[in-house]
């Protein structure tokens, strides 16, 4: 006989409804874990570093308003992604919409440098979701008639949209009195987007996130459009069934999160950052997707996930100047946690079980 | 081997539980060399389980397996092979670029050459009225045909018990009946065979001795010849069964769906390609179309619902007059009130992680209304969705549970129910009772008739023939995409729709079937 302490993967009868909502926790937890072994073996206090980490970036009221600043993308893109993959469309690549979206946004910012106005802002805002949707409606488009994988082209696109920021910000978008450095001019005050709190960064697009949560939860809980996705996700074949267009899901669902991600590029770029640089986002687009998981694909869920992956970008800033631990530190905190979290959801639909297999239920 | 015992095999207090089910709850079952033991009972029962164990691909939790008087411990299929044991599933595992003899050698546990295998194959299909060239690939073969091989690969071995898991259920009824030689051949030179089945008239013809599954439980072993169809039924579902009451002749209506020379060729190489179809069902009519599974029924399903739009030949689909082709199966639904039940329940008919009130809003929002200035109406929902819990007899906990953890026939009676309840004009419904209890396939096939008497136009796919006997007006065959002409139940015997199902046109005769 072999031991029976070894344990199994057994199949639940049906998906625990704890272990969705559990999971998350249990990845961060082991995240948390890892990290102490990481800060270890790189001689640094594992306290002082989760300090630094995860205390001292919101422990003054300037940091909070930081954190809502990083996850104003993140939730942004976060709810919308979630849209995509609750129908089973896997856009990969909103970091690509994301700098679409900045250039379209900027553009028009520098369009209208000499002019004042209260139609500027808002101009800046939709041509973001124009640029965002123009580079997701390839996607869409070569999916639905040449059926190729929506998870490579979004993201090759990615690669391409990079480098056509950097191809005009070093041509046409230069700043002519910028000493050639590869930037555009300042946007105009008309073209920042307004302040909400004095003496910091934090803007309207935290507004406009919160905004897509509810949105995003009303859509996929109430609408007949939410219901297609999740029948579209669930199971392609019964929605063409009920008479659900797939291809329209696939355009439906990568247009929006392509034109929700460009958005966030646009609000990026007249917000926080106002003007045009050569990065203008460190990673959000592909960040949103861990958002988008963590967050349990529910806008709700989201918000906080948005939270928890801005506080890792702010805590890799701190911890960097205070420890001088590597910028990296961010990433690998944020690839052990979707690491940790996929691991974690094989307990939704298996349970660990000690001993003789079979045991009666 | 010393014979220490009567009994070839020889299994006592068996058990096997999954999480959440008891499968075999202490089943005892013993047969001699030579017998044909059926093992009797509804999809469900524990029947697949209990073999699986003596095949050795699950082992027990309880009880004991002796093998001509030993005790054996089957861990592995191969121990089973060893002892003599075989078995043919009901799914064959073929490859389909492999010539037959290529495919058996595959299969065996001791390698020979190709050459002497074939001749091996011949000399036992020869023997047992097997016909099967050794050299013909397995994609030009019949399902009838890639049944003998898995019948042949396991003769090879030489078994001393043969298992047949439902081997009938993809044969027409001519297969069926050289297949029972063959079988009563070999028991005859005193193989033991072991015939799980839920056809009570197969056991009867072929089977000496019963032994009855219930929800896990043995119901008991008895001789076939002391029982009648009635009382192994009765055994089998514990409950007797109603006579369905034939509605009296309605009078017919117009033709309310009607398909003219449709022709659709197959998506991908391995599917079925639907050619010069044509059928017409008249308003207050039940038409059948029977057919062994994977002869185009679903595609045709699919063509008729509008899920496979036929846009070459828009006007080869007709609903009330008017051609189709074009729609999508929401316009055919909420403007010719088309209902359709598909084959596949999880994952066509319903999405599996979804609630059964989610899964109850899925075809009828729009003509129950269940959209309210945009927003789905949930409290609404939720009500039709116990209507149909309620009048259909759908066992479950209650309407949050997703679809898929619902047993296939109790998803089956929400489907139709789902679909029934909306009081169509037009239904194609597929598989109508498969794997659902005695009873409420009888509560399904009386709503099929009732809704035929109010006026509707009623088409129903089935592999089912004593179902189609029973409750259509007119019946026909689809065979290979081809849809044969259709003749009234009452003048049809299941012989001669068995011929229609081998693809055989009445008017050519008896003589081509060879």
């Amino acid at each position: 006989m072999l031991p029976r302490l070894i344990p199994r993967l057994e199949k639940r009868q049906t998906p625990s409804k704890a272990m969705i909502y559990l999971s998350p926790l249990l990845a961060i937890f082991l995240t948390l874990i890892s990290s102490v072994v990481l800060f270890l073996i790189m001689n640094v206090s594992p306290l002082e570093a989760l300090h630094a980490f995860f205390i001292k970036p919101i422990s003054t009221i300037y940091g909070l308003t930081e954190l809502a600043v990083k996850a104003t993308p993140l939730v942004l893109i976060g709810v919308a992604l979630s849209l995509g993959f609750r129908a089973g469309v896997w856009n990969i690549g909103a970091e690509g919409q994301l700098i679409l979206g900045g250039i379209f946004g900027g553009a028009t910012a520098l369009f209208f440098y000499e002019k004042t106005g209260f139609y500027i802002i808002p101009l800046i805002l939709i041509a973001g979701v124009v640029g965002g949707m123009l580079w997701a409606g390839i996607v869409a488009f070569l999916r639905t008639k040449f059926n190729a994988n929506e998870i490579l082209t979004s993201l090759m696109l990615s690669y391409v949209a990079s480098l056509l920021l950097n191809l005009l910000i070093h041509g046409p978008l230069k700043d002519p009195d910028g000493f050639n450095f590869p930037e555009s001019r300042l946007f105009s005050d008309s073209a920042l987007l307004p302040i909400l709190y004095d003496g910091t960064r934090l803007h309207i697009g935290a507004i406009i996130a919160l905004l897509a949560v509810g949105l995003g939860w009303i859509l996929l809980s109430r609408t007949l459009l939410g219901y297609q996705i999740k029948v579209t996700g669930d199971a392609p074949a019964a929605g063409e069934y009920a008479g659900f267009s797939h291809s329209k899901i696939i355009w439906i669902t990568l247009l929006l999160s392509g034109g929700v991600a460009g958005l966030a590029g646009a609000i990026e770029v007249s917000g926080p950052i106002g003007q045009l640089l050569p990065t203008i986002s460190p990673g959000y687009g592909f960040t949103a997707i861990i958002v988008a998981y963590v967050g349990r694909l529910h806008p709700v869920g989201v918000l906080f996930a948005g939270l928890l992956l801005a506080l890792t970008y702010l805590g890799g800033e701190t911890a960097q100047i205070s420890l001088k631990l590597p910028i990296a530190v961010t990433g690998v905190f944020q690839g052990l946690l979707l690491f940790f979290l996929l691991a974690s959801d094989v307990l939704i639909h298996y349970r660990i079980q000690f001993g003789k297999q079979g045991a009666i239920a | 081997m010393p014979q220490s015992s009567d009994y070839l095999i020889e299994l006592k207090g068996i058990c096997k539980a999954f999480p959440g089910v008891l499968a075999n709850d202490d089943i005892d079952l013993k047969i001699k060399a030579g017998e044909v033991h059926a093992l009797l009972g509804e999809n469900g029962a524990g029947k697949s389980t209990l073999v699986k164990m003596i095949y050795g691909i699950l082992k027990q939790d309880a009880g004991t397996i002796h093998f001509n008087g030993d005790l054996v411990d089957i861990k592995t299929p191969a121990i089973a092979r060893e002892l003599g044991v075989a078995m043919v599933f009901q799914h064959f595992s073929l490859f389909d670029s492999l010539t037959v003899v290529e495919n058996i050698s595959l299969g065996m546990d001791h390698s020979s050459d190709l050459a002497t295998l074939a001749d091996q194959i011949t000399e036992l299909s020869k023997r047992y009225g097997l016909p099967l060239d050794p050299h013909r690939h397995v994609y030009t073969l019949s399902v009838g045909e890639r049944q003998r091989i898995e019948i042949i690969r396991c003769l090879l071995q030489e078994p001393k018990l043969l298992i047949m898991d439902e081997p009938t259920s993809v044969l027409t009824p001519q297969e069926v009946e050289k297949l029972f030689v063959t079988l009563k051949r070999l028991s005859e030179e005193g193989m033991a065979i072991l015939y799980i089945s839920h056809k009570l008239d197969e056991i009867k013809a072929l089977c000496h001795n019963a032994t009855i599954l219930r929800l896990g439980k043995k119901v008991g072993t008895v001789s076939v010849a002391d029982e009648s169809t009635q009382s192994l039924a009765a055994m089998m579902m514990g409950e007797e069964l109603k006579e369905l009451k034939h509605p009296e002749a309605v009078e017919l209506g117009d033709t309310r769906l009607e398909v003219k020379d449709l022709s659709l060729p197959a998506d991908d190489p391995l599917g079925i390609s639907l050619r010069n179809i044509n059928l017409q069902v008249r308003g207050g009519e039940v038409v059948g179309i029977a057919g062994v599974a994977g002869n185009g029924q679903d595609e045709l399903l699919r063509a008729l619902n509008g899920e496979q739009r036929t846009l070459d030949s828009i006007d080869s689909i007709e609903l009330e007059g008017k051609a189709v082709g074009k729609l999508n199966p929401n316009s055919r639904r909420v403007n010719f009130g088309l209902a359709s039940v598909p084959e596949k329940r999880l994952g066509h008919g319903a999405t599996p992680d979804m609630s059964l009130v989610d899964n109850a809003f899925l075809t009828a929002y729009q003509h129950l209304k269940l959209l309210k200035n945009g927003l789905i109406d949930y409290a609404k929902t939720r009500q039709f969705a116990e209507k149909i819990i309620a009048d259909y007899g759908v066992k479950t906990p209650n309407s949050d549970v997703p679809a898929g953890s619902l047993s296939g026939g109790n998803l089956q009676k929400f489907i139709v129910g789902r679909e029934l309840s909306q009081n169509p004009d037009i239904l194609v419904i597929a598989q109508p009772t498969w794997g659902v209890d005695a009873g409420a396939a009888q509560t399904i096939r009386q709503a099929i008739r009732e809704l035929a008497a109010k006026g509707a136009a009623v088409l129903v796919i089935s592999q089912d023939l004593d179902e189609l006997m029973e409750i259509t007006d007119r019946i026909g065959a689809i065979c290979g995409g081809v849809v044969s002409e259709f003749y009234p139940t009452s003048e049809m015997s299941i012989d001669k729709v068995g011929m229609l199902m081998a693809g055989v046109s009445l008017e050519e005769g008896v003589s081509d079937v060879a």
